[in-house]
């Protein structure tokens, strides 16, 4: 059974229509590779994903429950969506890691929060913080940051950074990790590190979302490959099919872009 | 000449002491009421709501755009000559009450804008990496933008710090006995001593005696955010 159903889905900015009637869905411990030039929507898709753009239609479901209805307002106070995003988890193109916190504070931070949220947390108060920190640790150490737990983010550099985001989203345990474009804003030699864990967490059964501008990378991790264009999907294949055997002209033109 | 001097240089300063006394309390009560305040005027004049936005930016453009004095002598004659009830009463206790709400009123909107800069220069990634992690507006803006906001307002905020030392003086004008009010008593005659302006003068060096630790304080303040960027 798939863990994600994307149905119907669009999104308008003043009157621009930015997503059009996106649907998909997503098996566990697949990896989902989304590609497409800029301006396609991509990023959009990540965003309304978790919430961070409501969809004006359709209907999100995560094995098989709803979380989003654009027709139900149940799903749109700031309490559901809260509770609901945490089905995704979400590594941004700019890190957007916490300046005052250490990489291992940057990771810890949410979880730590949400537990002191528990009416049973000043009971447990050390131990609950020690299993947060240590499993923070063991994440950190899992991205090849075993070395760098204090150190602040502009002691990092960008792939270190990406990978501490990486960290911090996989501490909240979601069911889907998503990326956007998460090597873009690294220097060329930065950006084989952090492919590498993100490899490694394919390898581990993760079920990932990947908007991305690195063909090989997606050829290679991929299960699924979703090529969209002004708003619509206009592949959704293996790889092999989308690469090798496009449906549509548009992709055929938008992945010779790319070999030139 | 000079024993002069030495006689009436005790008695000043113990005056001039208690002044300044007065002058640091209305120092501290206006930072105490206004920092927290100006956070809270800072959210009305963002707020989405446009007629509390446009009312909020209106009274802070009327306290910013007129002088602080005459904020003062309204607020401590008004009631009185327009109502005939002197809230604030004649007394000393009357009159500093009265100069704290002019000063925390006319500060916080001074540290409002300074907040409302501080807050739109905190880049939007911040407030969606907290919302993707599931933490709450205000678990963001505690726990993650605070700090931030500190750290890049500081600097103008340290600016005003030392301008509202020198503003205390302008409690004066409703004879607030501050550290002036008590050197300019001397010149009319107090203790025995009249005719000598040397006390107000003196004044001064307590100005730039407390400035100077307030500058090396808030310069220490300063250092210590710089562990992050
Ligand atoms: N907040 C917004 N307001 C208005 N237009 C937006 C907004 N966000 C994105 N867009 C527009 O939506 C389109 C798709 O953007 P985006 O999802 O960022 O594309 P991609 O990530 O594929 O480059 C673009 O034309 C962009 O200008
Ligand atoms: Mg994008």
């Amino acid at each position: 059974m798939s863990i994600l159903e994307v149905s119907h889905i669009s999104k308008s900015f003043d009157r621009t229509e930015v997503l059009k009637d996106i649907c998909f869905s997503l098996n566990k411990s697949d990896v989902m590779s989304i590609i497409g030039s800029s301006g396609s929507g991509k990023t959009t898709l990540l965003r309304c994903l978790n919430f961070l753009e409501e969809p004006d239609t359709g209907v999100i479901k995560i094995n098989g429950e709803k979380i989003y209805d654009a027709k139900d307002q149940e799903y749109l106070s700031e309490a559901a969506k809260r509770s609901n995003r945490l089905h995704f988890g979400m590594v941004f193109q700019s890190f957007n890691l916490f300046p005052q916190y250490t990489a291992l504070e940057n990771v810890t931070l949410a979880k730590e929060l949400h537990a002191k949220r528990e009416p049973d947390f000043k009971a447990h108060k050390k131990d609950v913080l020690e299993a947060i920190r240590e499993e923070g640790k063991a994440l950190l150490t899992q991205m090849g940051l075993a070395d760098r737990f204090d150190n602040y983010p502009h002691q990092l550099s960008g792939g270190q950074c990406q990978r501490v985001a990486i960290a911090r989203a996989l501490a909240m345990k979601p069911d889907i990790l998503c990326f956007d474009e998460p090597t873009s804003a690294l220097d060329p030699e930065l950006t084989g590190e952090v492919l590498k864990v993100m490899k490694e967490l394919a390898d581990q059964k993760t079920t990932m979302i990947i908007v991305t501008h690195e063909m090989s990378f997606a050829r290679d991790v991929s299960d699924r490959v979703l090529f969209m264009d002004d708003g619509y999907i206009l592949e959704d294949g293996t790889p092999d099919e989308v690469f090798n055997n496009p449906k549509e002209e548009r992709t055929a033109q938008f992945l010779a872009s790319f070999n030139s | 000449m000079m024993d002069r001097y030495i006689e009436q240089f005790p008695v000043v300063i113990n005056a001039l002491n208690i002044g300044f006394l007065q002058t640091l309390k209305l120092f501290l009560v206006t930072l105490i009421g206004a920092l927290p305040l100006g956070l809270i005027i800072s959210f009305g004049s963002r707020s989405k709501f446009i007629p509390l936005k446009l009312l909020v930016r209106f009274i802070i453009w009327v306290v910013r755009g007129t002088p602080l004095m005459i904020q003062l002598l309204i607020i401590y004659y008004f009631p009185g000559l327009v109502f005939h009830n002197n809230i604030w009463g004649g007394q000393e206790t009357g009159r500093f009450i009265a100069t704290s709400v002019a000063f925390i009123v006319n500060y916080s909107c001074y540290f409002s804008e300074i907040f409302r800069g501080g807050i739109a220069g905190i880049p939007k990634g911040q407030d969606e990496a907290g919302l993707v992690l599931g933490l709450t507006k205000s678990e963001i803006f505690f726990k993650v933008k605070l700090l931030q906001m500190v750290k890049s307002i500081l600097p103008p905020i340290s600016n005003e710090i030392l301008t509202l030392v020198k503003d205390t003086s302008l409690a004066r004008i409703i004879a607030l006995q501050e550290v002036i009010w008590a050197g300019q008593a001397f010149m009319k005659g107090s203790q025995g001593i009249s005719g000598e302006i040397w006390p107000l003068f003196f004044t001064a060096i307590y100005y730039l005696i407390f400035n100077g630790i307030l500058t090396v304080l808030l310069g220490k303040l300063e250092k210590k955010l710089e562990y992050f960027k």
